[in-house]
This record gives structure tokens, sequence and C-alpha cells, in this order.
């Protein structure tokens, strides 16, 4: 609490004493001057953002923050990560103290109008689920009338869930928590029948519990959560950074590039191939980067797919499916603009 | 060049001279005290206007028109009704009685707690007294955050689930859900009863002053305690009997997941309570004993003397004296008593800190106005209290004839 207490404040400082605001441009120049990137994440989260033994982070989110660093610097490494709670994530964002945020935030209107914040792009589709204890019997989140409900604080989910139990006219008692393994917690102290959250929140916190095969995720889905990066409002330049280094990494995948064959491929005679990396002759800067940006991305953090596959997919233990995830032109809705 | 008229000039001219103000250390100190005002004017009025300019300037809303919004989340614990269709005003409201609810009670059950071991710390009892100075030493010494996560933690997991509940009788459940106790209803005729309690209040009022006329007319002493707790009893006991017993309780009943109806404690606010009375009232006790030890010694001995038994002298010349010395420090106890029930965030206690500079501030994003209002509302609550204590410090205060 204190944190975001602190945060609020500082954002609240910030705000009153920041000199007027920033011409387009403004962040690329100071994370340049400074030299790395700061990027608000999850406090740890198996698969979007964690930390290894050695404090390396990894994940999927924690690969866009790699994958502007690698655009920016030619450097995928040069980052700095600032874990936020839900609570906190925003007010850090507003305030200046990080860069960007890449916390699997949802993407609403709400957000991405009236807080002065842009959403960049979207890296992961997910929706709401409900996990219970398989002994409580349960397999429908429409039989949760009266159940306690764990719940993060400052999240989408809270209202979902608010919505979802007013609209099937069940009760409901909220248990909110600062932090989502606070809920795990208090989950398996049985204080509450229910956690809820997005699905692949609720298959990353499951594999915390003590005995993961003692609950289970129920196949209802009741919202719509597009997670993604964020930035500030008024930097143009900076937003599009950002959202073309997300792009890079799907359009690579869409390209069928990847970190280990990219060198090859570049040197083939494919034109869209030569273009994305910037490889060919005349190449225009359209980013205020180099013109290797798109080529840097992909050698040092990989496609799309390869980061899936590392952090939730089949070579993590979440083992998530690609599902809405996968490819356009395989039934999921990743999908970029054209590299022209 | 006028260096050499300068000196007979000076001499000359010895009447007291008006000293121009800059000299004049009262007009000097009034300029600087104008200044001062101004300079804090300004730097305020900058500090407001900068912040409206750059809030707008990055795009964030302002003012406080979210208030009237509706909410659109769900509170484990409302005093009062609410729904998600309510409004974030609402929500402030409910956050606020929640705090209010845990300071209250904090307050009054450490007050209760930390006098009984103020005391005992000062028995003769060797055991008791001992007891007493482990209690003060060992959660005087604690973080009250350790200890309220020790207490949820501790609690939470050890309770069964609501099928398996601890019950007394079919009245009263305790389970990891919270404890439920039934709810009195009043029916239509109650209100006699209520009004015959506050009758038996104003009674005793008059009854005690009566009494203590009584005693300085006469010296005669009339038995005030019991008397009064007969009546406090016995008068709405008796229009209570008599009006047919309009008063039913509303038991709580497994239902689904949960218990339902009747009133719930849930472990969120048990915990917390807890945490918060036991860590205050050692400080209380402290302060009980280092009051009750100010008084001289000679003092006792006096009473004594007048032939006082020791329970009366307590009552009559060392607790009064004693009180001088206890008032001011207690006020400290109850505003940290009041601010520290904020950390009931760290276990999920609907409080106005979790509930509105928590969620209602992430899903609005108005940090600036949000921060505000909820320093505002403690900064208020911090001066009823000291205002009310002061008031009662004042009454206490030794009154010299």
């Amino acid at each position: 609490m204190k944190s975001a207490k602190t945060l609020a404040v500082a954002g609240l400082l910030s705000a009153t004493f920041a000199m007027p605001a920033a011409h387009a441009g403004a962040t690329l120049d100071a994370v340049k001057a400074k030299g790395f990137v700061q990027c608000g994440v999850s406090t740890p989260f198996p698969g979007f953002a964690n930390t290894n033994e050695k404090g390396e982070w990894s994940g999927l989110d924690v690969d866009v923050c790699r994958a502007v660093a690698a655009a920016v610097f030619g450097d995928a490494t040069k980052v700095k990560y600032t874990p936020l709670t839900a609570k906190e994530r925003f007010t850090a964002l507003q305030s200046g103290e990080i860069d960007m945020l890449s916390r699997n935030s949802t993407w609403t209107l709400t957000r991405d109008s009236g807080m002065g914040m842009n959403f960049a792009g979207v890296n992961y589709y997910d929706g709401q689920g409900f996990m219970v204890t398989k002994k409580l019997g349960v397999d429908s989140a429409k039989k949760l009338d009266g159940a306690s409900v764990c719940i993060q604080a400052g999240t989408t989910t809270e209202l979902n869930l608010a919505d979802y139990f007013r609209a099937n006219n069940m009760k409901y008692e909220p248990i909110t928590f600062e932090k989502s393994d606070e809920t795990v917690k208090a989950f398996e102290a049985g204080r509450c029948d229910v956690l809820t959250s997005d699905q692949s929140q609720l298959y990353s916190l499951r594999i915390l519990m003590s005995d993961p095969e003692s609950a289970v995720v129920l196949p209802e889905v009741i919202s719509k959560e597009p997670l993604g990066p964020v930035v500030r409002n008024g930097d143009d330049d900076w937003f599009k950074i950002v959202r073309w280094s997300l792009y890079a990494m799907i359009e690579a995948e869409d390209l069928g590039l990847d970190s280990t064959n990219i060198d090859e491929k570049i040197k083939g005679e494919s034109p869209d191939i030569k273009r994305f990396a910037g490889a060919a002759e005349g190449d225009d800067k359209n980013l205020p980067l180099d013109k290797k940006w798109s080529y840097n991305v992909v050698k040092q953090v990989g496609n799309y797919s390869e980061s899936f596959e590392r952090n939730v997919g089949q070579g993590s233990p979440l083992k998530i499916a690609r599902g809405l995830n996968a490819l356009w032109k395989n039934g999921g809705l990743q999908y970029s603009p054209p590299f022209r | 060049m006028a260096t050499k008229n300068a000196p007979p000039a000076i001499e000359t001219n010895l009447a007291p001279a008006k000293p121009p103000f800059w000299n004049d250390p009262e007009k000097r100190a009034l300029l600087f005290q104008i200044l001062l005002v101004v300079g804090i004017f300004v730097f305020f009025a900058y500090i407001f206007s900068n912040t409206l300019y750059n809030l707008e300037k990055r795009g964030i809303n302002t003012g406080f028109g979210f208030l009237s919004s509706p909410a659109g989340f769900g509170i484990a614990q409302t005093l009062i009704p609410y729904t998600e269709a309510d409004s974030f005003a609402t929500t402030f409201v409910v956050g606020l009685l929640n705090t209010l609810l845990v300071a209250v009670l904090g307050i009054f059950l450490a007050t209760i707690l930390g006098f009984t071991i103020g005391i005992a710390r000062l028995s003769k009892n060797w055991l008791v007294s001992r007891i007493a100075m482990t209690y003060i030493e060992i959660f005087r010494n604690i973080p009250l955050l350790l200890q309220i996560l020790f207490w949820y933690r501790a609690i939470v997991p050890m309770l069964p689930g609501p099928r398996q509940s601890q019950a007394l009788g079919d009245t009263v459940f305790l389970n990891n859900r919270g404890l439920f106790l039934p709810k009195p209803i009043g029916e239509p005729g109650f209100g006699w009863t209520l009004i015959a309690f506050a009758v038996a209040v104003l009674g005793v009022f008059l009854l005690k002053r009566w009494a203590r006329l009584r005693q300085e007319n006469t010296g005669q002493q009339f038995p005030v305690f019991w008397t009064s707790v007969g009546l406090l009893i016995g008068l709405p006991g008796l229009v209570f009997l008599l009006t047919g017993s309009p008063l039913t309780w509303e038991l709580p009943a497994l239902k689904g997941f949960n218990f339902q109806g009747g009133i719930s404690i849930i472990p969120e606010l048990g915990a917390l309570l807890l945490a918060l009375t036991i860590y205050t009232a050692a400080f209380i006790a402290e302060i009980v004993r280092s009051g009750i030890q100010s008084v001289y010694k000679g003092q006792t001995e006096a009473a004594a003397a007048l032939g006082l038994r020791p329970n009366r002298a307590l009552q009559l010349v060392i607790i009064p004296q004693a009180m001088r010395v206890i008032i001011p420090q207690l006020t400290s106890q109850y505003l940290n008593l009041t601010k520290n029930s904020s950390l009931g965030v760290a276990i999920g206690y609907p409080d106005l800190v979790a509930v509105f500079a928590g969620t209602a501030l992430n899903q609005s994003g108005q940090a600036v106005e949000i921060i505000f209002m909820t320093m505002l509302v403690y900064l208020v609550i911090s001066l009823v209290i000291s205002g009310l204590m002061n008031w009662y410090n004042q009454r206490m205060a030794l009154v010299e004839r």
C-alpha cells in the first residue's frame, strides 16, 4: 500500500511541478540520454513477467519491453524494470516514472481516453474466467450464487465480475487484495470459493499453488480482455516506436522469420522480408530509429511465436494454447499492418 | 567632499529623527509578514494552476465530476445499502464508514484492555504484574503490519469452511467466511422499549446529581451504581415485557456457499480489529501506568489518613489526578489507531484507503482529487478526535480553588 500511496503522491507532485509538457519525441530523447528503457511490469507473474534466480526478467510482457529496447538501442538488454501492482501501474505511467507499461493491462475506452494514456497494441487476447477448488463440485460459473470471490484491486476484472453477477441475478462477496499472489493465498486458505482473473493469470496463479491439481478453471469466459503495452499521451513518436516494435514481432512470424533464420532469409530474394528487415537498398527511415531496428527486434527477442511458446506456451509450465493469439491466417486475432 | 561638514551636523542634530521604515523593527516585521503571506499565497496559486495545466496537457480528466458516475465494483462490507450501480461518491461514504467502524470499535476495546493491563502492571501480585509486563513488551515492539498479517494468516486458515462451521446452538456460527450472529429485528411497539431506555439514562443522570447534592448537604451516601444498573435494565425490560416482547431474531442460515441473514463479521474486520486493539492497548497500558505513578505518593497516604479505603482512594484521589497526565497521551494513541487502520488494505479490509484511494482511484484514474479527498478525511477525523479529547481534558483539568 505504502508504495501505491507514494506513487500517487509522486504523481501529484510531478503533475504539480513538472514543466509544461513534452514535445513529440521527448520520451525517445530522454530514453536515449539515460541509456535504457524504464518499463513497468507485473509484480512477479509467471509467463508474463517473472525473474529467474539471477534476477533476470523474462515473460511475454517483458519481451515487449525488450523489443522496444532492441529497436531503440539495438540491444534488448537495455531495459530497467519497475514491478507494479495493478493499482500503482497507471499512476506510475502518468507521473513519468516509467517510459512504458507492459503489464497485462486491458485496453478499454476509459483508460484510452480519459487517463492520459494510449494503448499501443495487443500482445495477448485474454478473457476473464473463474477458478474453483475441485471439491466444491461446481462445473459452471452460473452456479456461483452467494460465493465469496477473491480478486485483485484496481482491475477491469472487478468491474466484469460485478456486471456478470448482476446480469445473472446472483450475489457474491468480493474479497479484494492488492497483489495477485495474495489472492491465491486467500484462495488456498479457503477464504473464498472462487478466484477470478484473466484466464491466462488463472493458469499462471494455479501453478503457484501448493497443490495445483486441487483447483480447476471453469469453462466460462465472461469478458474481452485485450492486453497490451501502454504509453503516455502526447508523444506520438514514442507511441509509434512501441506499437511497431510489437508489430515487428508479429509480422516476423507472419513472414516466417525468427531469431535463428533471419540472417539467412534476408539474403534471399523476397522483397517483403528485405523491406521488413531494412536490408534493401534505399529503404527510408520511417521511424526515428536505426533502419535495422526491426531486424534487431527479431534477432534479439524473436518473433511473436517464439516469445509466446517460450513464455506461456508449450515451452513453459503454463502450456497455454495459442487460441485467440494465433496469427490471423491460422484462425487467431494476431495481425500486423503491413511493413511498407 | 561633504565629509568635512558632516561631523558637526551629527552633533547638532541629536533630536530623535524619524528613522526610515526599514530601520524600524516594528514596521520591518510587518513588512516581512506581509511579504511571507503574499509569497505563500503565490506559491500555492502557482502549484494549483500548474497542476491543472499539466493534467489537462496530458489529457487526464480533472474535477470532481467523476463522483457522480457509477462505480461498478462490489464491496465486501457495506454499512449502508450499496450496489455496483451506485456512484463513486457512495463508495467514498462506504469506505469512510468502514474506516470509522474499525476506528471506533478499536478505540473502545483498546481503552478497556489498555486500562486493565495498565492497572494490572501496577498490581502487587508478582505474577499479574509480570504477565502485564510481558504483554506490553511483546506487542509494543512488533510492527503493527506484521501483527495484522499474523492474525489474518494465523486465524483464517485455521477456521473451518462454511459447511463445517463451529456452531453455538443454532444461532452463532464461526467459519472462514466470518462470524455470524443473529440480528435483532424490532417489530411495531419496540420503539417504546427504546424510549424507556432513554428515560432510564436521563433518570440515572438526575439520580447522580441528586445523590451528589445530598452528600454535599447531609454527608449521607446513596448507592448510585447499583440503583443505576437496576434502572437501566429494569425499566426498559419492564416496558419490553408489557408491550408483549416485540422483538424477533433473524438467524443466520447456511444457503448455498455461505450463511445468509443475521449479522456477519468478516474475518478481515476481525483480524484488523484484533491487531489494532492489542497493539494500541500495549501503549495505553504504559500511559496508564505512568499516569498513576506520576501522582505523588503523599496523595495516597493523605487519602488513607482521611480514612478512605484503597478502592475509594484510587477512584476519588489518584485517578482524577492521573487523568491529567493520561488524557493528552491517550489522544495521540487514538489518532494513531485511526490512522493505522489504513493498514487494513494489506489484508483486504475494505476501508477508505482500499475502496476509495485504491479501487476507485484506479477505475477513475483521478489520483490527485482522490488522494486529496482521502488525506482531507483523515485530517478531519484526527482534528475531531483531538478536539473532543481536548474538551474532555479541560473538564478533567485540576480546578484550583
